[in-house]
């Protein structure tokens, strides 16, 4: 127990005394993490709106293969894009494997599923009589389209945070793809893992309390962008 | 009308599997077109023959060497020297060496003879250096349950053996399980003390526990389950946590701990990084650096953690002096 208070005062000092490594690997997990999740919400918005709006055979398969796929581990996402990337492989001339950019990839691949699932489900929770009141007032297919997503989009919304909360916290992928390489891609969560290994603990702890308080911010940002 | 009622989402059907791997061959393409473009302005991607900064050479190690710091503590030195950037990435020896064979690192310092001897026979490697040495501890609690205190170490694994599988209680093992370095060491002294790894040993009952993990998390489990294990020196003592574990057993030829350094080399590696990576060989060769390794961690923990390799290379029959300077594997010339 006593790890654990000796890591939030560890922290405190971390943080007031602006510690400049712990403060480039915070900014490094947010930029790579905040990165990975603009590149999903691009890939998987659209990809949501598609598979709801349009109507095609194999879509309830196409949707438990997406759902199945939320809890892809972050391992195998990362074994995946390492084998993608890596010089032998198919996009090894790219020269992304042990690279911040090389992790945005792996984090995007990760959070995919789980965004294109968010953004189905948020579609599917636009009331009906907004969409039939729409139509009757003769709005075209895609003004109707556009009025669904804009009733949607806070709802959306939460679904890019939850994306971005998957894509900070998960240390498989950014492991395996980005290696920890000091001062390069060493991120929050393989930094807590290494200094782990080394024993210790206080520091580890503060860095977890980093990444909550990160967390914690973005998740208050939300709220507050849904109060207006 | 072409829109529909809100998704049922749990429904089982697969019907047109294509659609879906189209897609996510979709995704993978659209997810490695933001990789190159996001992070552009930011991190500046290493491109193998960038001419802005400094050239970023990656060196694959083992965990001994990182986590001590030995290599956080050389890297400034070398990155001053030569005006690079040697990026460092930590794994398992295991995992280390198969990253060089894929062509993924450029630089290899691990600790395991056999598998690099294997690595330098498939042409993966040039200009392979020994450049510093410990020695393996065996540690285990405090009253030492199997009463192996300064055993000869093959001897000690045979009454640890012999314990374990009658049952007796308080008697445990723990194995990196993991094909690294350590792990590797582990099975040649099983070996030497007569038994077949994979038939004798890994199913030889409960008390052999095999964590599959790094060094410092295999060091926590066998502290926790007040176990024997197997540690180089170096991590031992720069192991920073509250440990319930002693050394047991320091003295064996079997224990000797060997650090060698090797360029990686693929048919496509261009030159320049050769030259990069033939310089960090010569540089841990060097009589400076050599003798900085023999300083590492004299102050912090009252002793060197490693002792570098100057002289003695002959002792251990491996090169240690000799400039690296070959550009391509002897069998290939």
């Amino acid at each position: 127990m006593s790890e654990i208070i000796e890591g939030f005062i560890q922290a405190v000092e971390l943080i007031i005394s602006l510690n400049p490594e712990v403060l480039e690997i915070t900014a490094r997990s947010l930029l790579i993490s905040l990165a990975a999740t603009l590149c999903a919400s691009l890939i998987s918005i659209p990809i949501g709106g598609f598979i709801h709006f349009r109507k095609f055979g194999g879509k309830r398969g196409l949707i438990t293969i997406i759902q199945t796929l939320y809890a892809l581990p972050t391992v195998i996402a990362g074994l995946f894009v390492f084998l993608l990337l890596s010089r032998v492989g198919p996009f090894g001339f790219l020269g992304l494997l042990f690279t911040p950019s090389g992790m945005i990839v792996g984090q995007t691949v990760l959070i995919i599923p789980l965004m294109v699932g968010m953004t189905l489900i948020a579609l599917s929770g636009v009331k009906q009589s907004i969409q039939d009141e729409v139509v009757s007032l003769g709005a075209t297919t895609t003004q109707t389209v556009m009025t669904i997503i804009r009733e949607a989009r806070f709802a959306i919304l939460g679904g890019v945070i939850l994306g971005f909360g998957r894509a900070i916290s998960e240390v498989g992928a950014a492991m395996i793809i980005g290696g920890n390489i000091r001062g390069y891609t060493r991120v929050l969560t393989t930094a807590i893992a290494l200094e782990t290994s080394m024993g210790n603990i206080a520091f580890s702890i503060a860095l977890g309390i980093i990444l909550l308080g990160i967390a914690m911010v973005v998740t208050v940002a939300l709220f507050l962008v849904q109060e207006r | 009308m072409r829109l529909k009622l809100p998704v049922r989402p749990m429904t089982l059907k697969p019907r047109k599997v294509c659609v879906s791997i189209t897609l996510s061959a979709l995704i993978v393409v659209g997810a490695l077109f933001c990789g190159c473009t996001t992070t552009a302005p930011s991190q500046g991607t290493p491109a193998p023959t960038q001419s802005i900064g400094k050239s970023k050479v990656l060196l694959a190690t083992t965990t001994s060497l990182y986590d001590t710091g030995l290599l956080d503590y050389l890297e400034p030195m070398f990155e001053e020297k030569h005006h690079v950037d040697l990026l460092i990435t930590s794994q398992g020896t295991g995992k280390a060496i198969e990253i060089a064979k894929r062509g993924d690192c450029d630089i290899l310092a691990v600790h395991s003879p056999s598998q690099e001897e294997g690595f330098m026979a498939g042409g993966h490697g040039i200009n392979r250096r020994c450049f510093a040495y410990n020695y393996f501890i065996i540690v285990g609690p405090a009253d030492d349950p199997a009463s192996i205190k300064d055993m000869k170490p093959e001897d000690a694994f045979t009454k640890l053996m012999t314990m374990g599988k009658a049952g007796t209680p308080g008697i445990a093992f723990v194995s990196r399980g993991d094909n690294s370095g350590t792990h590797y060491a582990e099975k040649s002294i099983w070996n030497s003390a007569g038994y077949n790894y994979t038939r004798d040993v890994q199913k030889s009952g409960n008390w052999y526990i095999e964590a599959g993990r790094g060094m410092g998390e295999t060091l926590q489990l066998a502290s926790e389950k007040q176990a024997y294990t197997l540690i180089d020196e170096g991590t031992y003592l720069a192991y920073k946590g509250n440990l319930g574990l002693f050394p047991i057993i320091e003295q064996g030829d079997i224990l000797l701990n060997v650090y060698s350094v090797i360029t990686v080399y693929t048919p496509t590696q261009p030159s320049d990084r050769i030259t990069i990576a033939n310089n960090f060989v010569n540089f841990l060769t060097s009589p400076e650096v050599q003798a900085s390794i023999g300083e590492f961690g004299k102050e912090k923990y009252g002793k060197n953690l490693f002792i570098p390799m100057t002289g003695e290379c002959s002792r251990f029959k491996c090169d240690c002096g000799k400039a690296a300077d070959a550009q391509v594997p002897a069998l290939l010339t």
